[in-house]
């Protein structure tokens, strides 16, 4: 199906207006017919991931506990409990981690395009960036249990969660920022500086809100793809069937880890559990990528 | 206010390559200064240097003197912010900035500079937007955001948003070379007007422009392709449109070249 | 133009006061005496400024720490366990952790699984992913393109974990007769024989490789689509000015300009392949007899196996031993991404 040199020279020897030959017709027929299955073949495992998700997960959260309680005190053959406890931790996790990435991301894309341009350490940023958005997630965790808990001495927590995740997020807000910031008119800094206005103020007041739109949008979508890490969780901090707020203290459930956690009960109720908690996943990130979607709009500079 | 130039053995520079040698001339105050001259002979060039803006780009290097009532505002000790402060500049693409709305444009210098009092912040957003004949259209719409304005209407908010921080000479490199004769004659009235209190630079390819506006011109040129540009003469306007006494100048004025 | 200037141009400069109209004569006059400017040196900046700098410049040199710094502490702390291992680290396929006293662990198990699936898994991809960006980008009308991408982007939303379920759940089992038939049929080709589980067990690279087939579909995908995209159209109406048709253009125009981007993205895909963690987790079973060398073999990967002990986490030594095997994974990752943004910024450069 690929192709050799002698075929990439051919058609330039083809003399214009011959009528199309039906081998060249049949060929032509079935590539397309080709390129067109390799959509549905992509499509088809997506659909059925979901359908199987919704089939399976649906039922246990539509029970209103759901919502409200936890799984805590529940048997290996109860039904019932609710996944409060799983989002508490997911939630406080990406948000530290949020709190950590975001403007750390924010300030490198800033010295990428604002202050590096072309230096030797921005182009070594540039590449550290790439080699970061391709660090393997359990790696990230491995580093932080080197770092936090064994050199520094700290117990599991979700904190040390939050702080792998700063890794795995870090290039995501770089890169978004970096792209957001190229795009804005270099007329609009030296509109801005020709007002007598510094260059910092220029980055902050005209050249951030500017890129604001893009910028969110591109945090949230990280986020998203965070929520859904599962291979640090398992190292750096323990799983709780009850609800715990702390984030420094002690063992806390996330989505994730619930739905890792509750393959192990390989009861009945332990599998709805399970299905239950992964929908319940898949339509938070749902969710935030449709919030990400609202805010870009709602943040597009508008002109009318 | 309005204050005069003084430029002096000027040479301007991007990396290597020296794109405008031993420019000097005077601006007068109170006055408009035409800059003419074929694409690419440094027009541009020699009016960002007159703020600072040249250093702005990467590699650039600036020799010379320019002077602001005596005072050379590439000193040592002289902060650069301070310089565009009370030289502002007007560009040929109008730029307001899109997140803001008309009359944070206009008071845009001032609200970044620190400044917060409202009242004082209206009077000037109106005081301005008058002295750029804008008023009258967009009053009503002062929260909308600057980038719906038609071209002619962004190019005199522009103004507006340079007169606002009240500097001492205002430069316009091509204010006119996007809109149509009608915006043109706006803004060339508004000049007129400007130059009771400015001092102006203004650079166009518009020979009649020129004629119209400024009361003097300087005529550059450039030699060829990675030559640097150079001053040929600098005049009275009427003198230089009807008599130049270079012939370079004749040829370009009479459409000979260029 | 140009000449006509050249010729005037050689005077006016010295002329130039020498003919003055209204000039200004006393600057050119001057000119020698007037000293350079002393040139930036020092340059005024203001505080806000220089603080603003360096914050940005110093989070970029921290990235640039952090990485080393994963190196160095992984490094650090494998060093002791590598130290107190009993078997041959590289060569060896034993893994007991369990006694800090008794460390004995070595890797070419976990390679070889880590291999044979993310191998399989980019087999799978790469024309899937191929076909699916010439579609999206040549054949697809332009208000479906967007949508459809989207469709496809999709596919990276959803968490690994979740791949893993349905894989070892719902894939897993109807893949069964599936693995079992080349298994009967084909399974004189070495790849395709008896692994060291049952063919139809489902819990093995074969089921693992698919679901890391689909998990690296829209990285592949992605950038195939943004290098085909990118074909020139001069070269694109060139060919169907020949008289091409639609697949002659694509193959002689489209493919030969986006075919090492493509490959760019291939090893970006490998690359997430070979750090896949949870799906491969889920989807394994673990056994402790060796590999049979083929797609129906169990096991772990390095990742599954770091986090399948992250149980036995209470001993340095003992974590140690999956530091050092996951110190191989990052360098290997690290080579693989070099690799990627290698090609991809190689081939960009050739372009231009
Ligand atoms: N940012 C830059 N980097 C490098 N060279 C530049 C840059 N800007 C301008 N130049 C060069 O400097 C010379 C003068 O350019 P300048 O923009 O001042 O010309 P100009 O007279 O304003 O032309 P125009 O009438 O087309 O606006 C040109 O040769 C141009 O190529
Ligand atoms: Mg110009």
């Amino acid at each position: 199906m690929r192709t050799d040199t002698a075929d990439i020279e051919r058609p330039a020897r083809t003399p214009a207006f011959q009528p199309l030959s039906l081998g060249r017709k049949v060929r032509n027929h079935a590539a397309t017919t080709l390129f067109a299955l390799a959509f549905v073949v992509a499509v088809i495992p997506l659909l059925w991931v979901l359908v199987t998700l919704v089939r399976r997960g649906l039922v246990p959260m539509l029970n209103a506990d759901w919502w409200t309680h936890s799984f805590y005190g529940l048997l290996p053959n109860d039904f019932g409990g609710g996944i409060y406890h799983a989002l508490v931790g997911t939630l406080e996790q990406t948000l530290v981690c949020a709190l950590i990435a975001v403007p750390l991301g924010v300030s490198v894309g800033i010295f990428l395009i604002e202050y590096g341009r072309n230096s030797r350490l921005a182009k070594t940023t540039t590449f550290m960036v790439d080699i970061l958005s391709g660090l393997p997630s359990i790696v990230a965790g491995l580093f932080i249990y080197a770092l936090w808990i064994t050199t520094f001495g700290f117990d599991r927590s979700g904190f040390a969660v939050s702080l792998s995740l700063v890794l795995l997020m870090l290039p995501v807000v770089v890169r978004v920022t970096e792209t957001m910031l190229m795009i804005v008119p270099d007329e609009l800094r030296e509109a801005s500086y020709a007002l007598g206005v510094p260059k910092w103020k220029t980055i902050v007041k005209v050249v951030l809100p500017t890129s604001l739109s893009g910028i969110l949008t591109g945090i949230i979508l990280g986020l998203a793809r965070v929520m859904g890490e599962t291979a640090p969780l398992l190292i750096l901090v323990g799983y709780s069937r009850a609800i715990n707020f702390n984030l420094f203290d002690g063992p806390m459930a996330s989505l994730p880890l619930t739905v890792y956690t509750a393959r192990k009960t390989s009861t009945e109720a332990g599998e709805y559990r399970m299905w239950g908690a992964a929908l319940t996943l898949v339509l938070l990130i749902m969710l935030i990528n449709l919030i990400a979607t609202l805010l870009s709009k709602l943040f597009a500079v508008k002109t009318k | 206010m309005a204050k005069r130039l003084d430029i002096e053995n000027l040479n301007l520079y991007y990396n290597k390559f020296h794109a405008v040698q031993d420019v000097s001339l005077q601006v007068h105050a109170r006055s408009v200064t035409a800059f003419i001259g074929p694409s690419g002979c440094g027009k541009s060039t020699v009016l960002r240097s007159l703020n600072r803006m040249h250093e702005v780009v990467p590699g650039s290097r600036v020799e010379g003197r320019v002077l602001l009532d005596g005072e050379n505002i590439y000193a040592p000790g002289v902060d650069p912010v301070q310089v565009r402060r009370t030289i502002g500049m007007v560009f040929q693409k109008a730029n307001p900035f899109p997140t803001m709305s008309i009359r944070d444009n206009v008071v845009a210098g001032l609200k970044l500079a620190g400044e917060k009092n409202k009242r004082k912040l209206d009077e000037i957003t109106e005081r301005s937007l008058r002295g750029a004949n804008l008023w009258e259209e967009v009053k009503d719409r002062l929260n909308k955001p600057g980038g719906g304005l038609s071209g002619g209407q962004q190019q005199r908010l522009c103004i507006a948003r340079a007169i606002a921080v009240q500097p001492d000479v205002l430069l316009m490199d091509e204010p006119c070379s996007a809109l149509d004769p009608i915006s043109t004659l706006a803004i060339e009235d508004l000049i007129a007007e400007l130059k009771k209190d400015y001092t102006i630079v203004i650079v166009t390819h518009n020979m009649q422009q020129a004629a119209r506006v400024s009361d003097q011109t300087a005529f550059f040129n450039v030699a060829g392709v990675g030559q640097p540009g150079k001053l040929v003469e600098i005049g009275e306007t009427g003198k230089i449109f009807s008599n130049p006494s270079q012939k370079a100048t004749e040829d370009y004025i009479s459409g000979r070249f260029g | 133009m140009t000449e006509s200037t050249n010729s005037q141009r050689a005077a006016p400069p010295g002329e130039n006061g020498a003919a003055p109209v209204n000039t200004p004569e006393g600057p050119v006059l001057e000119a020698p005496l007037t000293p350079p400017n002393p040139p930036n040196e020092k340059k005024v900046v203001r505080v806000g400024d220089r603080i603003f700098r360096t914050m940005a410049t110093a989070s970029g040199a921290f990235v640039v720490a952090l990485i080393a710094a994963i190196g160095l502490f992984l490094l650090i702390r494998a060093i002791p366990a590598l130290h107190a291992n009993e078997a041959n680290f590289l060569l060896s396929g034993r893994w007991e952790t369990g006694d800090p006293e008794h460390l004995a662990f070595g890797i070419v198990d976990l390679a070889w699984i880590t291999v044979a699936s993310s191998v399989f898994a980019l087999v799978l991809a790469m024309p899937v992913a191929a076909g699916i960006a010439l579609f999206l980008t040549q054949y697809a009308p332009r208000v479906l393109a967007r949508p459809f991408a989207y469709v496809v982007d999709l596919l990276a939303a959803v968490p690994s974990v979740i791949y893993g379920l349905w894989g070892a759940l719902v894939l897993a089992p109807v893949l069964k007769p599936v693995a079992v038939w080349l298994n009967t049929n084909l399974g004189w080709i070495p790849i395709f024989g008896d692994g060291n589980v049952p063919a139809d067990s489902g819990s093995n690279v074969f089921t693992a490789g698919i679901v890391l087939a689909v998990m690296i579909l829209p990285i592949i995908t992605g950038v195939a689509r943004e290098v085909f995209a990118r074909t020139p159209s001069a070269q694109i109406e060139g060919a169907l000015a020949l008289g091409a048709t639609k697949w002659e253009v694509v193959r002689t125009t489209v493919w030969p300009f986006g075919r090492s981007g493509f490959v760019g993205g291939s090893m970006l895909g490998l690359g997430r392949a070979l750090g896949e963690t949870v799906a491969l987790t889920v989807i394994l079973s673990y056994t402790y007899e060796g590999p049979h060398y083929s797609i129906f073999d169990a096991g772990a990967t390095f990742a599954s196996r770091i986090a399948l002990g992250s149980a036995e986490f209470n001993d340095n030594l003992t974590v140690g031993a999956y530091i050092a095997a996951g110190l191989v994974l990052f360098v290997s990752t690290f080579a693989v991404n070099a690799l990627a943004r290698w090609i991809e910024s190689s081939s960009g450069r050739g372009k231009e």
